[in-house]
C-alpha cells in the first residue's frame, strides 16, 4: 500500500455496532444465503468421522510396508471431480519407477 | 502407594477389582451413553488425550463421571536406552492427575530411537544393562505419577541372539528392583508362546502372578515365519481365541478376579460385539469369584 | 554403529531402527527365531507394523486427501513421505505437519496443483479439533468496547483459529470430500481463503470473503483494528468490513479484545 488509509473511530463505532447486531438478528432465507457466500459455513463438524489418528498399542495384520515402485491407479474423486478449464484433471499415469 | 480413591477425589469410587471392562472408542460413544453400567470400566491410551482440548477430554470427562477409567501408556518408551521424554512425562501426569485412573499401566517395549517416533511397541534384548535402564525408567514415572505403575508384558515376533534372561525372569527383576505392578496380557503371552517356541502354560506358572493387577485380552491373526510356521500378529482386530479364554480361565483361578480389559484395536465391530466380549470375561470372573476362586494378594491392586 | 555419547547397553537400538523404515537394508544382526530360525520375516513385523501405523495415522487425518486420490495412490504417496519425514513426537495427532509440502512437491501430483492447499486445510482441521478449550468472545464485550479505543483495539485470536490462503478453489474441494455425498461438478475456480474454528467441540471451516484473510491474519498477529482494516481495505476494493466483523463473531475467531489504555 503506498496510501496508508486512516479508519476513524466513529466508522469503526458504526461498522462494530452493526456487525454485533447483525448476528444477533435471526437471519432470514436470503440472508443465509448471502452469508454461504461471506464467512458460509463451508463444512461443519463431522467430528465423529473424521476424529483423526488414535494411538494403539497392536500389531498390523495387513502388509504394506515394502512398495517403492509406483503403481498409477486413478480410483480417487480426482478421476470424476470436474474442475474448470481441465487444469485439474486427473492423475496422469508415469510409466517409470520412482527413485526408492 | 496411594490409591486414586482417596478422600480428595473428585470422582465417585468404583471398585474395579473382578470386573471386566472395554477398550474406549469414540464411535462407540453414543452406544455406551445409552445405557448405564455397561462394563465394569473402560481403559484409554494415555497418547490420545494428550491435546490441549476438544471433543476428546469432551468424551472422556463424561464417561468418567460415570466409569472408573484405566489409564494405559502406549509411548513412554520405557524400553529404550536413552533418558525418558521430559515433556512426554509431565504430559502423563498431568493425565493421572486429571482423571484419577484406578489403573496406570505402561509397556516393556520401546518406541522412540534419537528423536524418532516409530509408532510400535519395538522389542528389547533382555540384559543387566537393559534391565538397568528399565528400572530407572519405570522408578522415573512411578515418581512422576505418585502411584505404582503396571508393566504389561510384550507380544514379541524376535528373540535377541545377545538375552541373558528370559522374559519372566526379566520381569521377576523388575518387580523386584521397581516395586511396579504387572499388567498381564494373556493373549501375548499366547502370541510371543507361539512365535518364540515356548509353553504359555509354563510361562503363566513363571509369571509372578502375585504382582499382577490388571489382565489384558484381545484377538490376534495368523501369518507364517521363514520357516513357513505359524507366526501370529498381535492385531486386536477379532475376538479373543478359544486358547486364549482357556489360559485366562487358568490365570483367574489361580490368581484371583483381576480386572480385565478386553482390547479391540483395529476393525473395531459394533459396541455390542465388544461388550459381549467383556462380558465373556465378566462371566469368567463371576464363575470363579462364586466359587471361590483363590486369592493371591495382589500388592499391585492396592 | 554405537554412538560415542550413547550410554552403554543402547547398542541395540541403532541398528534395530535403521532397517525400519528403509526395506532395502538387510535384517539387523544378532536377531531371530527360536532356535535357528531365521528372523528375516519376524523383523518384516516390526518393519510392516511402523510403516502401516503411520500411513494409517495420514489416513486418519487427510481423509480428503484419500478420498480424491484413491486408496492404492494414497497409501503409495503417504509410505515415501513416511520415509522422508517420521514423526518426532509420539503423539500421532500432531504428525504430518509437512505433507503438504511434501504434496507440493510431489512430481505424480502435479497435475492436481490444488492438493497441497487441501492437505493444509485438513491439518489445520486436526489442530482446530485437539486446540485448548475456550469461550470466544462475547459480541456483547466487543460492542462495550469505547468508541475511542477501537481503532488501536487488537484481538486475542482463538486457542483453535487457522487462517488459510489458497490460489485455488481449495475450501470447495475440500468440503465437497470430506462430505459422504458424491462429488459433483467444482465449478469454482478463483482461489479460496479458509477460517477454520472451533468455538466450541465442533470443527468449522468456513471460506473467507475477499480480503477476509488479510484481514484476520493481522487481526491473529496482534494488528490494532484500525490497521488491519485499512490494509484489507487496501488490497481488496471489494473488502467489507462490516460482513467480516459479524463472520468473524458469528464464527468464534477470537477469543478476547484487549482495550488500549486511554
Amino acid at each position: 500500500m503506498s496510501t496508508k488509509t486512516v479508519i476513524g473511530a466513529a466508522y469503526l463505532a458504526s461498522v462494530v455496532a452493526g456487525a454485533v447486531a447483525a448476528g444477533a438478528m435471526t437471519t432470514t432465507a436470503a440472508q443465509a444465503q448471502e452469508k454461504e457466500k461471506c464467512y458460509g459455513v463451508a463444512m461443519a463438524g463431522q467430528n465423529d468421522c473424521a476424529a483423526g489418528p488414535g494411538t494403539t498399542c497392536k500389531g498390523t495384520s495387513s502388509v504394506d510396508y515394502q512398495g517403492n515402485s509406483w503403481k498409477l491407479v486413478d480410483a480417487g474423486t480426482c478421476a470424476s471431480m470436474e474442475l474448470p478449464e481441465n487444469r485439474m484433471g486427473s492423475l496422469e499415469p508415469l510409466e517409470r519407477d520412482l527413485p526408492s | 502407594m496411594p490409591h486414586a480413591n482417596n478422600g480428595n477425589s473428585r470422582f465417585s469410587a468404583f471398585p474395579v477389582s473382578g470386573r471386566s471392562g472395554a477398550s474406549l472408542k469414540h464411535t462407540h460413544l453414543n452406544a455406551i451413553f445409552s445405557e448405564r453400567d455397561q462394563v465394569g470400566f473402560f481403559e484409554v491410551h494415555a497418547e490420545n488425550y494428550m491435546g490441549a482440548g476438544g471433543p476428546p477430554h469432551a468424551a472422556l470427562s463424561r464417561v468418567r463421571r460415570d466409569y472408573p477409567v484405566l489409564l494405559h501408556g502406549v509411548c513412554m518408551s520405557i524400553g529404550a536406552p536413552q533418558p525418558l521424554d521430559e515433556a512426554h512425562l509431565a504430559r502423563f501426569r498431568s493425565l493421572v492427575e486429571r482423571y484419577e485412573p484406578a489403573i496406570v499401566s505402561e509397556h516393556l517395549a520401546w518406541s522412540t530411537h534419537d528423536d524418532v517416533f516409530y509408532n510400535d511397541l519395538l522389542p528389547l534384548p533382555y540384559t543387566n544393562e537393559t534391565l538397568r535402564h528399565v528400572c530407572e525408567h519405570i522408578d522415573q514415572v512411578q515418581a512422576a505419577i505418585g502411584r505404582r505403575l503396571l508393566l504389561e508384558n510384550p507380544s514379541t515376533y524376535l528373540v535377541f541372539a545377545e538375552s541373558d534372561y528370559d522374559e519372566t525372569g526379566f520381569i521377576r527383576e523388575i518387580v523386584d528392583r521397581t516395586g511396579c505392578g504387572l499388567l498381564l496380557d494373556v493373549n501375548n503371552v499366547f502370541v510371543s508362546a507361539t512365535n518364540q517356541g515356548f509353553s504359555a502354560l509354563d510361562y503363566l506358572a513363571d509369571f509372578p502372578l502375585e504382582h499382577v493387577g490388571e489382565i489384558h485380552l484381545a484377538g490376534h491373526r495368523q501369518q507364517s515365519d521363514d520357516e513357513g510356521e505359524p507366526l501370529l500378529i498381535d492385531s486386536h482386530d477379532g475376538p479373543v481365541c478359544d486358547a486364549v479364554w482357556k489360559l485366562y480361565d487358568i490365570v483367574i483361578g489361580r490368581a484371583g478376579t483381576i480386572p480385565t480389559l478386553v482390547e479391540w484395536d483395529g476393525d473395531i465391530p459394533d459396541w455390542p460385539i465388544l461388550k459381549a466380549e467383556a462380558d465373556a470375561a465378566q462371566a469368567v470372573l463371576d464363575r470363579h469369584a462364586a466359587t471361590g476362586a483363590r486369592k493371591i494378594h495382589h500388592a499391585a491392586a492396592e | 554403529m554405537q554412538q560415542p555419547n550413547s550410554p552403554p547397553g543402547a547398542a541395540f537400538a541403532g541398528p534395530f531402527t535403521t532397517p525400519l523404515l528403509d526395506p532395502d537394508r538387510p535384517t539387523p544382526p544378532g536377531v531371530g527365531g527360536p532356535g535357528e530360525k531365521a528372523g528375516d520375516v519376524r523383523y518384516n513385523v516390526y518393519r510392516n507394523n511402523v510403516t502401516v501405523s503411520l500411513i494409517d495415522a495420514l489416513a486418519d487425518t487427510f481423509p480428503a486427501v484419500r478420498r480424491i486420490v484413491g486408496e492404492t495412490f494414497f497409501r503409495d504417496m503417504a509410505r515415501l513421505y513416511v520415509r522422508r519425514e517420521p514423526p518426532r513426537s509420539p503423539l500421532l495427532f500432531d504428525y504430518g505437519h509437512g505433507f503438504a509440502a511434501f504434496i507440493d512437491g510431489f512430481e505424480h501430483t502435479r497435475p492436481l496443483p490444488w492438493l497441497g492447499d487441501v492437505a493444509r486445510i485438513e491439518r489445520a482441521w486436526l489442530d482446530a479439533y485437539h486446540a485448548a478449550d475456550r469461550d470466544p468472545l462475547a459480541p456483547e464485550k466487543l460492542a462495550s468496547a469505547p468508541q475511542d479505543a477501537l481503532p488501536a483495539l487488537r484481538f486475542q485470536p482463538h486457542p483453535a483459529t487457522r487462517v488459510l490462503r489458497s490460489a485455488y478453489p481449495a475450501v470447495t474441494i475440500f468440503a465437497a470430500n470430506r462430505a459422504s455425498g458424491p462429488v459433483g461438478k467444482i465449478l469454482e475456480r478463483d482461489g479460496e481463503d479458509a477460517l477454520v474454528t472451533r468455538p466450541a467441540l465442533d470443527v468449522f471451516v468456513r471460506k473467507l470473503p475477499p480480503g477476509g484473510a488479510v484481514f484476520l491474519t493481522l487481526l491473529c498477529t496482534g494488528k490494532p483494528l484500525g490497521e488491519a482494516a485499512a490494509a484489507a481495505g487496501g488490497t481488496e476494493p471489494g473488502f467489507d468490513l462490516g460482513a467480516n466483523i459479524a463472520g468473524m463473531m458469528e464464527a468464534g475467531a477470537f477469543a478476547d479484545i484487549l482495550v488500549p489504555d486511554a
